[in-house]
């Protein structure tokens, strides 16, 4: 297998420069599986013969929660590839997931509790799925304080990586949460034995909103990436040619 | 429209999620260009620095 793709997005400037290119890519299309997804979800898709129109709420809250899950795999994958391969550009794109995650975790938490209320009848229930949502935000709190407690960038890239790969444990146990306890929760939103477990009406528009929410963290982590790379290669010769001034 | 915005009287639980999602996703916006942005005019200024002093 063929690596020098891996190993020049090694290269800060390379990274610097292909970041960029991306960003306005996948901001472009996030804005359009948006507005698509939620002119789906929010007109076209039918009331559930259960929930009503209450259950319009996992248009966001199911997106929000898959990405805090995902974010956190990417920050704990580039913290782990930063650690084994001393690649400086792997601890920036770790540093620049945790807040975009964070918040994903709290718009996670917000609108289940929304949508808890007239459901469940309870805006917070020690449920373990939405208890181990809760440690994850924690997770993305601790990662970033630690990260802000350390001044030298090198241990604190080392220390919050370790505390990013041990808390990669907490993501089997929310997922499969609904699955190993009694949970209020209710089962997987996208499959159910192997099956969809909703009609395409109302599955498409989900997709939709899903693959918005990835781009725009795919988008929103790049931005984010890029300014943390400046910060950590301020003295190399490349910035000055990078941002447009001349040495 | 008004039976639209009603969400069938779960309305004060539906669009509090879609703005609180809005919200967020704005704020993060803001929050990372706003980071670059930093980023960039702190090498500029270093950039400066260093030709002025050549």
């Amino acid at each position: 297998m063929n690596w020098i793709w891996f190993h020049r997005l090694g290269s800060p400037p390379h990274f610097f420069r292909i970041a960029g290119k991306m960003v306005p890519w996948f901001a472009w299309l996030a804005g359009i599986a948006a507005v698509t997804g939620l002119v789906g979800g929010l007109g076209l898709a039918p009331p559930d013969y259960q929930q009503g129109e209450g259950y319009r709420i996992i248009f966001v809250h199911v997106p929000a929660a898959v990405l805090s899950t995902l974010a956190y795999a990417v920050m704990a994958s580039a913290a782990g590839v930063g650690l084994i391969w001393r690649m400086n550009v792997a601890h920036a794109v770790a540093a620049s997931c945790a807040a975009v995650g964070a918040w994903f975790t709290l718009v996670a938490l917000a609108t289940g509790s929304l949508w808890g209320r007239p459901m469940w009848g309870t805006y917070w229930e020690w449920d373990p799925r939405l208890t181990s949502e809760l440690v994850l935000l924690f997770l993305y709190l601790g990662y970033m304080g630690l990260r802000g407690a350390i001044d030298d960038t090198a241990r604190a890239d080392r220390a919050s990586a370790v505390l990013a790969l041990v808390g990669v444990i907490n993501l089997p146990i929310i997922h499969y949460s609904v699955d190993w306890w009694n949970s209020l929760h209710q089962g997987h939103t996208l499959l159910k034995f192997g099956k969809a477990s909703m009609p395409p009406s109302m599955l498409v528009p989900l997709l939709l909103m899903m693959l918005a929410f990835t781009l725009y963290f795919a988008a929103i982590l790049l931005v984010r990436a890029r300014g943390e790379v400046l910060r950590r290669e301020r003295n190399a010769r490349w910035i000055s040619e990078a941002i447009g001034e001349r040495p | 429209m008004m039976h639209w915005l009603n969400m069938g009287g779960y309305w004060p639980f539906v669009w509090p999620s879609y703005l609180i999602t809005l919200f967020a996703l704005a704020l993060n916006i803001y929050l990372a260009r706003r980071s670059l942005a930093a980023a960039k005019s702190e090498a500029r200024r270093r950039a400066q620095t260093q030709r002025s002093e050549t």
